[in-house]
């Protein structure tokens, strides 16, 4: 079992996730947020216990549900609010909102909703690093809907043959937008797709926190030995629809079943909280951390709100490098 | 100085490059080895070695997009796709990522890169194979689309191309690979991007072209010539940005406006072009505006292809037409 400060470490980040984004599916439901958010919740284990062997100069590559990579790899959660709420002061200069999450010294380069688009980037990073000899290691974070698409292929390939420092970590929370995995594959086999192209592969329980972390362990010291790279697929499940805060009653899925074998049974949360009291952690812990956690979304959510919003002098920038800036 | 075709002209500036800066990295289909299908990186791996100019698997989404990630950490890709109608495949990578993500990292990364390509007709191949398609990139805003039609103008446009903290749509034009010979400079030079070049002065009519058709237009011109019309010939070189003031000076001079363009006519840059004669330079107008472009269809096969081509007669008899108005 790992160390207690490793664990209380964990606790604190998928409790920040848990509380960011509930926040923002209550201010999403209340109509404040504007943009669509993704919710990861119930899949906080695998972003933080990925993130947690991660060095500050590897980088991450994302989805539309993003959120989670974010925090876990430690970018600043005030900036996240600020561009989930479309402020100026966001991490995204309030043109990104909650899919376009960009954070360049924490390592975020890029998260973006097209389904698979990031995977062959971040194999490129990898490229790169490994052509530049720097032992830095590039992890692909994507959903079980990604592996339907070209670019998983073809990048699964390019990191093979050029044996590259890549972790790809497959979040398989058995839903791709509405549709479960047994209905769009013939078998639940995703913990193979390493085969083809002799890449270890892992299943792995995606809501064990400490299970997830051991696992990318051996994965993120082998891509940064020059051993090339593995997959991770994490079994998972999303509490929240496809998109913003329901469970996906509104579009008369027949999920309840399904959400009550994982909700809250499987919380990765309370899964390690229990392992933690069992090891003699105190409950005392737990309070502080959990209020702790909620002030600080609480002046995220302040510094969110009061912020401005993007002028009109933005919409012309950056677009080439001398675009009007 | 030295006489050189279109091929050795483009071999030569990414040689140059690749021996400037070590930061250069060619890759795609076959440009290794074998120096691709039209030899146009031949030798180049033998010089710089197989790290920085290899090969990869038919994969253009995963070359472009591995591209990207490599861009963002900090090396110059220069990529190949075999022929300009096989990047379909790669558009998802281009149109969200390649253009994009300047914009979307709001100025603090972008993906500089040359994306070359051969296109258009010529070569008595259908489809993908002989398609022009310019206007695509250069709809999408975050794109730079340039055209050469000389060996000499390759070299040095390519060379800003590559030194660009933009990302470039290099777009040559196969038709003249080897069809064009000229003296060119052996050393390193650059010919900026944006800017068209006025090829031949005249009174009576300006003709607007680029890439294969210059030549066509060339031939229309000598006919043209005989009859007692004087033509002002601009080659575009770049699509976009697209040079305004050279354009429209001319306009205001000649009175009289035709667009050569080898792709399909309706919303291409035949209609930019007249566009922009009707905003800035109406009132100088003598005759309407007047496209000479591809049909709105696929083009044909290879025994039809010369009912597609545009053809220096047709080129003369919409100069005379618009002359005479």
């Amino acid at each position: 079992m790992i160390e207690v400060d490793i664990q209380k470490r964990l606790y604190k980040s998928m409790v920040l996730i848990r509380y960011a984004e509930e926040a923002i599916g209550d201010y999403r439901r209340d109509g404040v947020i504007k943009t669509p958010c993704h919710l990861y919740i119930g899949q906080e284990a695998i972003a933080v216990g990925v993130c947690d062997v991660l060095k500050r100069e590897d980088t991450v590559w994302g989805t539309h549900r993003s959120h989670g990579h974010y925090l876990a790899k430690g970018a600043n959660l005030s900036q996240m609010m600020a561009e989930v709420f479309g402020r100026f002061t966001g991490c995204s200069k309030g043109r990104g909102g909650s899919m376009h999450l960009v954070s360049p010294k924490e390592g975020i380069l890029g998260t973006v909703p097209i389904v698979a688009a990031t995977i062959p980037i971040a194999v490129g990073a990898a490229l790169a690093y490994s052509m530049k000899r720097e032992a830095r290691v590039s992890v692909p974070f994507f959903g079980d809907g990604s592996t339907e698409e070209g670019h998983f292929f073809e990048s699964m390939n390019l990191a093979a043959i050029y044996k590259l420092p890549v972790v790809f970590v497959l979040e398989n929370n058995l839903q791709a937008s509405h549709m479960h995995l047994l209905e769009r594959r013939t078998s639940d086999n995703l913990d193979r797709l390493g085969d083809f192209y002799n890449m270890p592969s892992e299943r792995v329980d995606g809501n064990d926190v400490q299970a997830v972390r051991d696992c990318a362990e051996k994965a993120v010291s082998r891509a940064r030995r020059g051993d090339g790279p593995s997959i991770i697929e994490a079994r998972t499940f999303r509490w929240r629809g496809h998109v913003d805060w329901r469970e996906d009653d509104d579009v008369g899925l027949l999920r309840e079943d399904t959400l009550s074998m994982w909700k809250p049974a499987k919380c990765p949360i309370e899964l390690l909280k229990r392992q933690m009291l069992a090891r003699g952690v105190e409950q005392n812990f737990f309070d502080e951390a959990d209020g702790e956690v909620l002030n600080n979304v609480k002046d995220a959510v302040e510094y969110a709100v009061t912020s401005p919003v993007p002028d009109d002098t933005q919409l012309l920038t950056h677009v080439f490098v001398n675009s009007e800036r | 100085m030295k006489i050189m075709n279109m091929v050795n002209a483009i071999n030569q500036a990414i040689d140059l490059k690749l021996e400037e800066d070590p930061d250069i990295v060619v890759f795609g289909e076959d440009v290794g080895v074998e120096g691709g299908v039209f030899r146009v990186t031949e030798n180049l791996q033998k010089k710089h070695g197989a790290r920085r100019v290899f090969d990869t698997p038919l994969a253009e989404s995963a070359i472009v997009g591995s591209a990207v990630g490599m861009a963002v950490a900090g090396l110059k890709p220069v990529i190949e796709m075999q022929f300009s109608g096989f990047v379909y495949p790669a558009m998802n990578q281009i149109i969200s990522h390649v253009a994009r993500i300047r914009n979307r990292s709001r100025g603090r990364y972008g993906a500089p890169m040359v994306i070359r390509m051969p296109y258009g007709g010529g070569i008595n191949a259908l489809e993908h194979h002989s398609e022009s398609m310019e206007a695509l990139f250069a709809h999408t805003p975050g794109l730079k689309v340039v055209i050469p039609s000389t060996p000499g103008d390759a070299k040095g446009l390519l060379i800003s191309a590559i030194e660009s903290e933009d990302p470039i749509i290099f777009m040559e034009p196969k038709r003249l690979y080897r069809a064009i010979k000229q003296e060119v400079s052996e050393d390193k030079y650059s010919i900026p991007i944006g800017q068209a070049k006025v090829l031949s002065h005249g009174s009576d009519l300006t003709v607007v072209a680029y890439g294969a058709l210059i030549r066509e237009v060339q031939r229309a011109m000598v006919k043209a010539k005989d009859m007692g019309i004087s033509v002002e010939l601009i080659d575009l070189r770049t699509i976009y940005p697209i040079d305004k003031t050279t354009v429209i000076e001319s306009i205001k001079k000649t009175g009289r406006l035709v667009v050569v363009t080898e792709g399909p006519g309706s919303f291409g840059v035949g209609a930019e072009l007249i566009t922009i004669a009707n905003e800035e330079a109406f009132l100088h107008l003598e005759a309407p505006p007047k496209r000479v472009s591809g049909f709105d269809t696929i083009v044909p096969l290879p025994k039809g292809e010369h009912h597609y081509i545009i053809s220096p007669d047709k080129i003369l008899f919409e100069i005379e037409k618009t002359v005479k108005y």
